[in-house]
C-alpha cells in the first residue's frame, strides 16, 4: 500500500535536495530554511505519535523549528532567487525541437492523479489496496507526479539529477511563501484553542439587531467574510459564525431553511478567501509562481469578482431560505 | 468570555497591512494570542509544533516541482506561448473562459486536483494568457502582462471555489451536514449541494464579464495613440 508516510518521505527528500544545492551554493540561509522542513517532514508521523504517547518534547523542538524558520525568512538571511533565464536561446531551440511533446507529461499530472483516485475503489485485493481508503487522494496525486517526472526525463532527455535541480531552482525563487500555507494553517489551530473563534461570535452576536431578518442574514454573510479573511479558510469560520449566528438566529428564530442557509453561507465565506492574503496558497503562493511584483497582484484581480457574488449570495440566502 | 486572545487578530491585521514579513507576522500572532490565553511558553510552542506538522498537505505543491521545472527548462512555456499565438480564433477572453468553465465542471464531479497554480497556471495557462492578450495588445506592457498572469491565477481560483461545491462528497458538503447533525438537523449532503448551484452559475456569469471588460481595457489602451 502507498502509506502517507510514504508521500511525505518523497516531499521531503524534493526539499533535503534543495538544502544539497544551496549547502553547494554556499546559502547558508537557504540551506537551513530547507533542511529544517525537510527533518520535519520526514519525522512528521512519529512526532505525532509521541505527542499521543505524551511525550511532548518532539512537538515543542517542531515549533522552535517554526520559530527559527520564520526568523530566517524574516530577516533576509534567506534570499529569494531572481527568475532570471539564462539560457533563454537553448530553451526556444528545445522548445521548437520538442513542440507539443513537451505538454504531455505536463498534462500527465491532473490526469494519471484523477484516473488513480477514481479508480481508487477497484486498485484492491483482499485486505491489501494501492491507496489507504481514508485519503486517496495524496497518494494519486503522488503517483502522478512520479509517472510524469519519468515521461519529462524520457521527453526531454535530461538527467534525474536534472529534475531535482529544476525543483531546487524553483524552490529557491518560491523561498518561504511556499511553507506559508502550512503556517497560516497552523495559526488557524492556534486561534482555535485559544478561544478566538468564540470572542469573534460573541462580539458580532452583540451588535446586530436580532429581530431583522434582514439584518441577521447580513450579518452572517458579512462575519462569514470577515472571520474567513482573518483565518484564511472558510472551514474554520463556518462552525464558528454558523453556531454563532445562523444557528440561533436565522434558523431558530426565524426559521430559514438551514440547507440554504449552510450552503450559501460558506460560499459566502469563499468570496472572503478570494480576499485575504491569510489564504496564501491561494493568493500569495501564485503571485510569487508567476513571478508577479505585487504579491497581492491575485487578489486585487480577484476582488470585484469576490465583492459582487458576496451581494449576490447574500441576496440569494435571504430570498431562498425564507421562501 | 475573555476577549483578549482578539490581540492575535490585531496583530495579523497590523503585521499584514505594514506589509512585515507574513512568516514573522503570523508566528507573532500565534504567540500573542497563546499570550493572552494564559499559555506558558512551553505549551505554547508545542501547541504551534503540533498544529504544524498535522497540517503538511499543502506543501504537497512541491511534489508537482521536478516536473514542471524539468519542462520549463525544455522551453514548455515558450512552445505554450507559440501555439495560441498560431491559432487564429483563440482570444484572452474565449481561453480564460473555457479554462474556467472546464475547472468548475470537473470540479463539480470532484475532480479539483486536475488543475491549480503549479500544475497548470504557471507552465500553461499564464504563459497562454500572455500570448492570447498579446494578439489585442500587441505592445503588452510590463504592467498589462502583471495584470494578465494574475487574472489567469484569479480565474483559476475563482473556477475551483464555486465548482467543488456542487459535489456531494466535498469537504465542505461534509462538514455542513456534520456540524448541522450535532446540532440536531439531519441533512442529506445532497440537499445541501444543491443550494450551490445558482452561486455556480453566477460566479461563472460575473467572473466571465470582468473578464471580458479586462480584454476591452486592453484594446482601448492598445488603440490609443501613444502619447
Amino acid at each position: 500500500m502507498i502509506a502517507l508516510s510514504y508521500v511525505w518521505w518523497l516531499a521531503s527528500l524534493v526539499l533535503a535536495a534543495a538544502a544539497v544545492f544551496d549547502l553547494r551554493a554556499r546559502r547558508w540561509g537557504n540551506a537551513a530554511f530547507w533542511a529544517l522542513i525537510a527533518i520535519v517532514f520526514a519525522a512528521g508521523d512519529s512526532i505525532l505519535a509521541a505527542d499521543k504517547a505524551g511525550n511532548r518534547l518532539p512537538t515543542q523542538l517542531v515549533g522552535v523549528a517554526v520559530v527559527v524558520m520564520a526568523l530566517l525568512a524574516g530577516s533576509g538571511l534567506m534570499r529569494r532567487a531572481p527568475a532570471t533565464e539564462t539560457d533563454a536561446a537553448a530553451r526556444d531551440a528545445s522548445a521548437q525541437r520538442l513542440g507539443h511533446r513537451l505538454f504531455g507529461p505536463a498534462l500527465m499530472i491532473p490526469l494519471v492523479t484523477t484516473v488513480l483516485y477514481l479508480l481508487s475503489p477497484y486498485l484492491v485485493a483482499g485486505d491489501w489496496r494501492l491507496f489507504p481508503a481514508s485519503n486517496a487522494t495524496v497518494p494519486a496525486l503522488a503517483l502522478g507526479c512520479c509517472v510524469a517526472v519519468v515521461f519529462a526525463l524520457r521527453v526531454t532527455r535530461a538527467r534525474p539529477v536534472q529534475a531535482l535541480r529544476e525543483s531546487s531552482r524553483l524552490l529557491d525563487q518560491l523561498s518561504w511563501a511556499v511553507v506559508l500555507p502550512m503556517l497560516l494553517a497552523a495559526l488557524g489551530g492556534v486561534f482555535e484553542s485559544t478561544g478566538v473563534g468564540a470572542a469573534v461570535a460573541g462580539l458580532i452576536g452583540q451588535v446586530i439587531p436580532t429581530d431583522s431578518r434582514l439584518a441577521c442574514t447580513v450579518a452572517y454573510g458579512l462575519g462569514m467574510i470577515a472571520f474567513t479573511m482573518i483565518m484564511g479558510n472558510a472551514f474554520a469560520a463556518f462552525p464558528v459564525m454558523t453556531g454563532g449566528i445562523a444557528l440561533p438566529l436565522l434558523i431558530r428564530q426565524h426559521g430559514g431553511d438551514p440547507a440554504v442557509i449552510g450552503a450559501l453561507g460558506m460560499l459566502t465565506g469563499y468570496c472572503g478567501t478570494l480576499l485575504t492574503p491569510m489564504a496564501a496558497n491561494f493568493n500569495i503562493v501564485p503571485a510569487v509562481l508567476l513571478e508577479l511584483k505585487d504579491s497581492y497582484g491575485v487578489i486585487r484581480m480577484q476582488a470585484a469578482t469576490a465583492v459582487l457574488l458576496a451581494a449576490t449570495n447574500i441576496a440569494l440566502m435571504y430570498f431562498l431560505a425564507f421562501r | 468570555m475573555s476577549y483578549w486572545p482578539l490581540l492575535g487578530v490585531a496583530a495579523v491585521v497590523a503585521g499584514f497591512a505594514l506589509r512585515l514579513n507574513p512568516m514573522l507576522v503570523v508566528v507573532a500572532a500565534g504567540f500573542v494570542s497563546g499570550f493572552a490565553a494564559g499559555l506558558s511558553l512551553p505549551d505554547q510552542f508545542a501547541l504551534l509544533g503540533k498544529a504544524f506538522v498535522s497540517t503538511r498537505a499543502p506543501l504537497l505543491i512541491v511534489l508537482t516541482l521536478p516536473v514542471v521545472g524539468l519542462l520549463e527548462h525544455a522551453g514548455l512555456r515558450k512552445h505554450a506561448q507559440r501555439w495560441i499565438a498560431g491559432l487564429y480564433y483563440m482570444s484572452l477572453s474565449l481561453l480564460l473562459i473555457c479554462y474556467m468553465a472546464l475547472r468548475q465542471i470537473l470540479g463539480a464531479f470532484g475532480l479539483t486536483s486536475i488543475g491549480g497554480p503549479a500544475q497548470t497556471v504557471r507552465p500553461l495557462i499564464a504563459p497562454m494568457s500572455e500570448a492570447a492578450a498579446r494578439k489585442t495588445a500587441p505592445d503588452l506592457d510590463d504592467e498589462q502582462r502583471e495584470r494578465t498572469r494574475a487574472l489567469a491565477a484569479a480565474t483559476d481560483n475563482v473556477g475551483l471555489f464555486f465548482g467543488e461545491d456542487v459535489f456531494v462528497a466535498f469537504g465542505a458538503v461534509l462538514l455542513i451536514q456534520t456540524f448541522y447533525s450535532a446540532n440536531g438537523i439531519e441533512l442529506a449532503p445532497f440537499a445541501i449541494a444543491l443550494w450551490a448551484i445558482p452561486t455556480a452559475f453566477a460566479a461563472f456569469i460575473i467572473h466571465a464579464l470582468r473578464i471580458v471588460v479586462f480584454q476591452y481595457g486592453l484594446r482601448r489602451r492598445a488603440a490609443e495613440p501613444r502619447a
